[in-house]
Order: structure tokens, then sequence, then C-alpha cells
């Protein structure tokens, strides 16, 4: 019963993991390009939600109000960085979102403090008995609310003409542009919608756990862990390979304790690289 | 020739360095920044091997520097013996390691390698933090107090500044032989274009990995003498990813895959990062990741060649206009 309950905890999560590696894996997809400040815009999500609450704001609010900060974000990124290093070397592009990554995780340091924060009560803090397996409320609102979003993304991407647009640059650009499409508009909205993704999974978490400046790292690497075996540039083996990554980490966390859970799902990550380095569904 | 007497210039600076600042008030600590600078640039000299020659930007340079320092304090802590008997086998450490990464991410192209170096340090982060028999998360120690000269513990900072000195005037030469031999050409023709440099015959997968090797023996090097200066090393100060950024933004800074970049690199960055620790104390340590970061970001946005690059661009050729307009008045007479 207890392996079940890790098990429906950890798929809850994966959910979450699901929705911000679907964004990441979408830049990858475009562009041929990691965000390794994806997980900073993750813990920027939850930050946004620190901040929201400050305001006396139910937590219905979290979510729209880190989307929106973190679109903007991303967009403004595209626009004034990654539009420009595009066109360098590959170690400018590498180096940019790295330095990105260092200069939001400090500077969230120098703002709020390095200590841990929870977000006060609300009405998603009590636990709910779903036969016979508790789960919390707010862990049950992320997970489900992340998934959905997550499978949205993907209709959007696969289903709507603003999809097939943003596919068709990524699949030629100057074609894209014969075709009337502005790839740099398409890419903005790409860079704003991966980094919206990110920051509403940090707001759906910040709800459940607490959480400090320095959690963009774990969310970073759990993304890498997540884009890599679901496939990169596959938003569906995102979404398979984030409730996997949730699922194993909690069952990992149970079974052999709590410090070793990074350590497989990083061993995992090194197995899936010798043994399968496309991904599940990617292609090489 | 201008370079030539610039590297005169760098090369007699460092040299003397220690002599000179021995006649300020704060002698020590001067000579410990440098000390700690000509480390940094040894490593960042490692890294540009592959990150910057080859053009595959490593973000998990920790690892091979960590397997430098601690193998010597293990010899040291398991058998006592003299840490600088451990170098050996932290290169060899280092290797195995390299060769274990490499062989499948560069299978791959772009930021894929970049992304596992990353995952693969922090995973052997974790390992080592939670390993007793190589100290944990506490870390482990090496000598105290010298029993001879062998283990390599001096209380002043000069000597290890010129053993350091020396070991980069090593790696400079080991990286300029290379840069002219034809496996330097392999390397650049994959940086240029993987595709490109295959379809004419370079074996890539094979030179990539030699390089990493090189690379990763190297920065094993440095780890191991960060272990005999410092004399302790965690999971923080040996594997932590701030270990990698600082050897990637130090090469890149002054100029990745050119020759004296990262040493321009470390002649800048360090002497402003141990400014920032003094002016502002313990916080400060946030601060100067804060500048490192605005500093990267501004590297890759404006000018991803590095100082270097720019100095050849805006000042060496006002120099040389300068020499000519010196020169000018001469030829009449000659003629």
């Amino acid at each position: 019963m207890i392996l079940l309950q890790a098990a429906v905890s950890g798929l809850l999560l994966g959910a979450v993991y699901a929705l911000f590696s679907s964004g990441l894996t979408l830049i990858w997809g475009m562009m041929n390009f990691i965000n390794f400040a994806h997980g900073e815009f993750v813990m920027l999500g939850m930050y946004v939600a620190l901040v929201v609450t400050w305001g006396h704001f139910g937590p219905e609010v979290f979510g729209p109000a880190a989307a929106v900060v973190l679109f903007c974000l991303g967009a403004l990124v595209y626009m004034g960085l990654i539009k420009h290093v595009m066109r360098g070397p590959m170690l400018a592009q590498i180096l940019s979102t790295f330095g990105l990554a260092l200069l939001l995780r400090y500077s969230a340091f120098y703002v709020f403090q390095s200590d841990f924060r929870t977000l006060p009560e609300s009405s998603l803090s009590d636990t709910i008995n779903l036969a016979g397996i508790f789960v919390s409320r707010a862990q049950l609102v992320a997970g489900v609310v992340a998934g959905l979003l997550a499978l949205g993304m993907h209709i959007l991407l696969t289903r709507t003409t603003l999809g097939s647009r943003m596919l068709a640059v990524a699949e030629d650009r100057s074609a894209a542009m014969l075709m009337g499409i502005r790839p740099d508009r398409m890419q903005a909205l790409a860079w704003g919608l991966s980094a919206a993704s990110a920051g509403i999974a940090g707001a759906l978490m910040a709800i459940a756990f607490p959480f400090s400046p320095s959690v963009g790292e774990t969310f970073a690497l759990t993304a890498f862990v997540v884009v890599s075996l679901g496939g990169f540039g596959s938003v569906p083996g995102a979404m398979i390979a984030g409730l996997t990554i949730g699922l194993v980490e909690a069952l990992a966390g149970y079974l052999i304790g709590p410090i070793y859970k990074d350590v497989v799902v990083y061993g995992l990550f090194v197995a899936v690289l010798w043994i399968r380095p496309q991904g599940l569904l990617g292609t090489l | 020739m201008a370079w030539r007497w610039g590297s005169v210039v760098l090369w007699g600076g460092l040299l003397v360095y220690p002599l000179v600042v021995a006649q300020t008030d704060s002698a020590d600590f001067l000579q410990d920044v440098g000390a700690t600078l000509v480390l940094a640039a040894i490593s960042a000299c490692a890294w540009n091997i592959v990150g910057g020659y080859a053009g595959q930007v490593s973000v998990g340079h920790a690892i091979f520097f960590g397997a430098g320092a601690y193998v010597p304090l293990m010899a040291y802590e398991l058998w006592q013996a003299p840490p600088v008997l451990g170098l050996p086998f932290g290169i060899l450490v280092a290797v195995v390691i390299a060769l274990v990464i490499g062989t499948p991410t560069f299978r791959l192209q772009g930021h894929y390698f970049s992304m596992a170096t990353i995952a693969v340090a922090e995973l052997i982060r974790l390992v080592v933090g939670n390993w007793t028999l190589v100290g944990a998360a506490i870390g482990i120690q090496g000598p105290a107090t010298p029993r001879g000269w062998w283990d390599l513990v001096f209380r002043s900072a000069v000597p290890y500044y010129y053993i350091f000195l020396a070991v980069l005037a090593v790696t400079v030469f080991i990286t300029y032989a290379m840069a002219r031999s034809r496996f330097g050409f392999y390397l650049r023709a994959i940086r240029s274009g993987e595709r490109a440099a295959r379809s004419l015959g370079v074996p890539v997968r094979r030179t990539k990995l030699m390089a990493l090797m090189l690379s990763a023996a190297l920065t094993a090097v440095a780890g191991s003498l960060y272990a005999f200066k410092v004399g302790f090393v965690n999971p923080e100060s040996g594997l932590g990813i701030l270990v990698s950024v600082q050897m990637v933004i130090i090469a890149a800074l002054g100029g990745a895959g050119t020759l004296y970049g990262p040493i321009i690199g470390a002649i800048i960055l360090i002497p402003l990062q141990s400014a920032t620790n003094t002016w502002f104390g313990g916080s400060g340590s946030g601060l100067t990741y804060i500048i490192y970061g605005g500093i990267i970001v501004l590297i890759a946005r404006f000018e991803p060649g590095g100082l270097l690059e720019l100095w050849h661009r805006l000042v060496a050729p006002q120099g040389k206009r300068l020499m000519r307009m010196w020169r000018k008045p001469e030829r009449p007479h000659a003629a």
C-alpha cells in the first residue's frame, strides 16, 4: 500500500516534470538549442507564486501569473540574446543560457535570500483520501493541471495552424519565410511558451513543496534527463519520460533511500546515453 | 613579431610577480592570489583543448579536476603515501572517465555533449558526497605537517606558485605543439563543421575522444596541484558545478581556442574574484556569481571570440598603423 502511495505521488510529480520538460524539448525541436537556464525559469515560477501570495491572492492566480511573467521573460530572452547568439559559434550559444542561469540563480539568492520558503496555508493545504491512498490536494491539483497543460501543448503543436507554423520554421526557416511566416516571431513565441510552461510548473510545485533559489539546478538536470530519455524534440516523448522519471524517483526514494533517488535518476540518464542516445521516441 | 613580444612580457611578468609583490605590505595575500591565478590558468588551458580548439563545450570538467584532487589525497588517507605518488593514478582515473563519457556522447552533436557532461558531473558529485570511503560530504584531508619535502607542504605560497607556473608552461607548450600538428588541424576542422570534416576524411569521433582524454589528463594535473596546495578537498570544492563553470568562463573571456586566451582570462577574472570576495565578505560570493553570469552573457552576445579577438580587431591594427608611421620617415634616407 505504501508502495502504491509512493507510486501515485511519483506520477503526480512526474506530470509536472513532463510539463516543464516539454518546454525544453520544444526549444530543442525548434532550433537545436538546449536552454541551460530552463531550471531557473521553473525556480522563478515558484517565486512568482510567492510574490503573488504577498498580495493575498489565492492559489488559482499562481499559474496564470507565472505564465504571464515567464512568457514575457522567455520572449525577451529570445529577442535580446538568443536571436543574436544563434548566428555565432556553438560556444556562444551554450555560454549564453549558461550565463543567464548563473545570473538568474544568484540574483534570486540576492533578492529572496537562500532559505527555503513555503507558501502560506491555502484552500489546497489539506489531504484527501482516494480509496485508501492519501494525497495532498495541492499535489493532486499540480499533477492533474500539469498533465492537462502538457497535453494541451502537444495539441497546440500538432492540431493548430499556429503549431504548424512553428513546426514549419523548425523544419526549414527560409522555406517558412517564403510561405509568409515570420520565423523570429514564431521562435520568440516558442521561447515564451517554453518559459511559461516552466513557470507554471514551478508555480504548481510551489504549492506543494518548499523551495529555495538553488532548486533550479536540480530541475534543469531533471529536465535534461527527461528530454534525453523521451527523445530530443519530442513532446509526447517528454510526457512519457516525465511520468517515468517521477515514478522511478519516488520508487527509488522509497525502496533504496531518499538520498539515492537523484543518483538513480542520473544513473538512468547515463544508461540511456549508452544504450539508446536518441531516447525513446527521438531520432538521431 | 608583436605576439612574440607579448608572450615575453606575459611570461616575464608571471615569473617576477611573486618577487615584486614581496615588497608590498600584503605580500602573502598577493602571492596566494597569484598561485590561485596560475592554477586557474592551468585548468582553463586544459579545458581549452577540447572546449576551445575542438569546440566541444564541456561543462563537467570538474569531474577530471576532482579525480586529480581526490586520488592523491586518497593515497595519503589509505596508505600514508605522499600525495604526489597518487598523481599518475588521478590522471588515469580522469582519462578512463573521459572515455566513458566521450564514447557515447560524441555520437551526437551540438549541445548534447554539454548537457551530458553536466549530468555526469552531478551524478559523480552525488555519489562521492554519499560515499564514506572517499569522505562523503565532509571531504578528505592531506598531510597536515610535512614529513619531508616530497609531501609538498609549504607554508608560503611561493613554492606552489613556481611549481604551478612550470606546469602551466608545460601545458601551454603541449597546446602549442598540438595546435601546429595534424591533430590540431583536425580539431579546428571539427569545430568549424563536423560533417565537412568527416567528408574530408577526418576521423571525427576518435579525434574528439583523444582531445577529451588529453584535456582530462591535464585537468587532473590541475586538480592534483590544487589538492597539494590546499591539502583538503570536498565534493563542493573538487566536483561542484562552479569548478567547471570557472574553467569555461576564464577560457571564453580570454578567447577560447587561442593559446594565451585562458591565461589572459585568468589574469582578469581571478583578481576580480578575490576583490569582490574581500570587499563584500562572505555574502560576496553570491555577487561574484552574478558578475560571472553577467560577463558570460555579455561575451556570448557581443564578443564570442573573447578579449583576444577584440584586441586583434581594435587595438592591434592601431598599433601596426603607429609602427608604420614611425618607420616611414626612415625610407627616403635609406633610398
